[in-house]
């Protein structure tokens, strides 16, 4: 692979489209869940406004340097997640840095900012961080379970590491998709999805009612910022990673933007319908009927 | 926890090297506070506080829905621009909101809701309670009643944001330019004083 300065600004780009689709998608997502309770909602493009709030704070203060580095720490994770994902498939432009071996590399991406966040909000001294923070690591690691068997099982599939090989067998027709060539790998992952995006019913680490808020409850002004930067991108980067697996990838942004919308929608589909789960019942929830699924898939394969 | 574990003191450490401590003072926050020039702040986040945060819950609700006003509530003084004071104070309680009130960062706004914030409303001669919320915090919007309305909050919030499109909601750097003043008031009515003098 060529890496030069062309390279860097089309990895600049990326970020760009990638996280004004965040923060529209993030206004418009609370939007729909409000009218499903029949309220109007926020405005679309109140996360753009609450960005600007956050960094246009005149005073913040500081507990030291690992407070400083909780937040870079989490949005490297969503960075990284998002430069080694294949984003457009066949586009020299939008391949980014995918590699031989990336499967492994974003999975350890997607644990990188939680465990980034811990050793930042720790430091913040605030008593309700750290519970935050071992409450969410706890989620974390139970979901990783059947994320982890779904994803072998894909890679056993298909015999490679390499995202860009596996978006590339799927093409041909939706019936080439891993969703139908491998159900239960697919169902697998899309349930530890629902825990990965933090949504009801798994959405108990931010609860404003639990905790106050959890791990980011320290975290203000550009921190904060920093934060919510992260919060676009992530789920983002999240989105495109699941639909290269599963829905055939994207051959351009148009596609992209549909199919990611649609992989989104569910988390909210199934956040507006149920209660929040306890931490301890979504960890024996996972542990249940998800990792369960991802045991099959293995096996059938 | 009593009382005297938050005294300055010196204590043994396990290498039998004598240290100070002091477990009221944050070594990152020893200054003054600033005044701040202005820049322009966009939104409101709400914080409540009082019993008459009963009007409060309803903004939330699809009758009112305080959201789409760009209104959320933070359970943080961190990350909120607005405290809402909801009706009376007692002196027990206004330790708690200057505690709270300091640890928000600047633009900060207060709303104090109801007359009991005013000048006491019912409980204007009881001994516990505070009379005048200015006195002790800089209030940029008052909202009368007893209790006022969910609409009148609302209203209230369209005021805020009327005042700091103006330039007026300056209540954080009011608070740091006559700071010596308002800690004389809140030291003359709080007797068990034992929080530092500023804490952010």
């Amino acid at each position: 692979m060529e890496f030069g300065i062309k390279q860097i600004l089309y990895l600049l780009l990326t970020l760009f489209i990638v996280l004004n689709y965040g923060l529209i998608l993030q206004g418009i997502m609370p939007k729909i869940a409000a009218r499903v309770g029949r309220r109007y909602g926020i405005r679309w493009y109140q996360p753009y406004l609450d960005l600007i709030k956050n960094h246009a704070k005149r005073s913040k203060i500081t507990h030291g340097v690992m407070y400083y580095l909780g937040p870079v720490f989490r949005l490297t994770g969503g960075i990284g997640l998002l430069f080694f994902l294949p984003v457009i498939y066949g586009s020299p432009m939008f391949d980014n840095l995918s590699f031989a071996g990336d499967l492994t590399l974003v999975l350890f991406f997607q644990f990188f900012g939680v465990l980034g966040m811990a050793l930042g909000a720790g430091e913040g001294g605030h008593p309700y961080s750290a519970i935050g923070v071992s409450r969410g690591l706890s989620q974390v690691t139970a979901l990783e379970l059947p994320l982890t068997l779904g994803v072998i099982s894909i890679a056993m599939q298909y015999h490679t590491l390499n995202i860009s090989d596996i978006v590339a067998a799927q093409q041909g027709g939706i019936l080439n998709w891993t969703i139908f060539t491998n159900p239960f790998a697919g169902a697998a992952l899309m349930l530890t999805f629902l825990g990965s995006m933090g949504r009801a019913p798994f959405d108990v680490v931010l609860a404003p009612q639990e905790i106050p808020i959890g791990p980011p409850t320290e975290y203000h002004s550009g921190f904060l910022g920093v934060l919510q930067l992260n919060r676009a991108i992530f789920p983002v980067a999240k989105l495109i990673l699941f639909m290269n697996l599963l829905y055939g990838g994207a051959t351009s942004w148009p596609e992209l933007f549909i199919k990611t919308f649609f992989i989104y929608l569910w988390s909210i589909f199934v956040g507006v319908a149920f209660p929040r789960f306890r931490v301890d019942q979504s960890v024996r929830w996972f542990l249940g009927v998800p990792l369960l699924f991802g045991i099959i898939a293995i096996l059938l394969i | 926890m009593s009382k005297s574990d938050l005294e300055k003191r010196t204590v043994m450490s396990p290498d039998g090297e004598p240290i100070e401590i002091n477990p009221l003072q944050d070594y990152f926050c020893d200054a003054r506070p600033k005044v701040h020039e202005p820049v322009l702040p966009i939104l409101v986040l709400g914080f409540g506080t009082g019993c008459g945060a009963i009007e409060m819950r309803p903004l939330m609700t699809p009758r009112f829905d305080a959201y789409r006003f760009g209104i959320q509530w933070r359970p943080t003084p961190r990350q909120s621009s607005v405290f809402i004071i909801s009706g009376y104070l007692s002196v027990k309680t206004l330790k708690r909101v200057i505690r709270s009130y300091e640890q928000m960062q600047n633009p900060k706004f207060v709303i104090a809701l109801g007359s009991c914030t005013i000048n006491g409303g019912m409980y204007w001669d009881s001994y516990n309670t505070i009379k005048r919320l200015d006195h002790y915090l800089p209030v940029d919007v008052y909202i009368a009643g007893c209790m006022p309305r969910p609409e009148a909050i609302l209203a209230g919030f369209e005021k805020l944001k009327e005042l700091i499109r103006q330039g007026k909601g300056e209540g954080a750097n009011l608070y740091a330019k006559n700071f010596d003043w308002y800690k004389a008031n809140q030291k003359k009515i709080i007797k068990d004083w034992d929080i530092p003098d500023y804490n952010w």
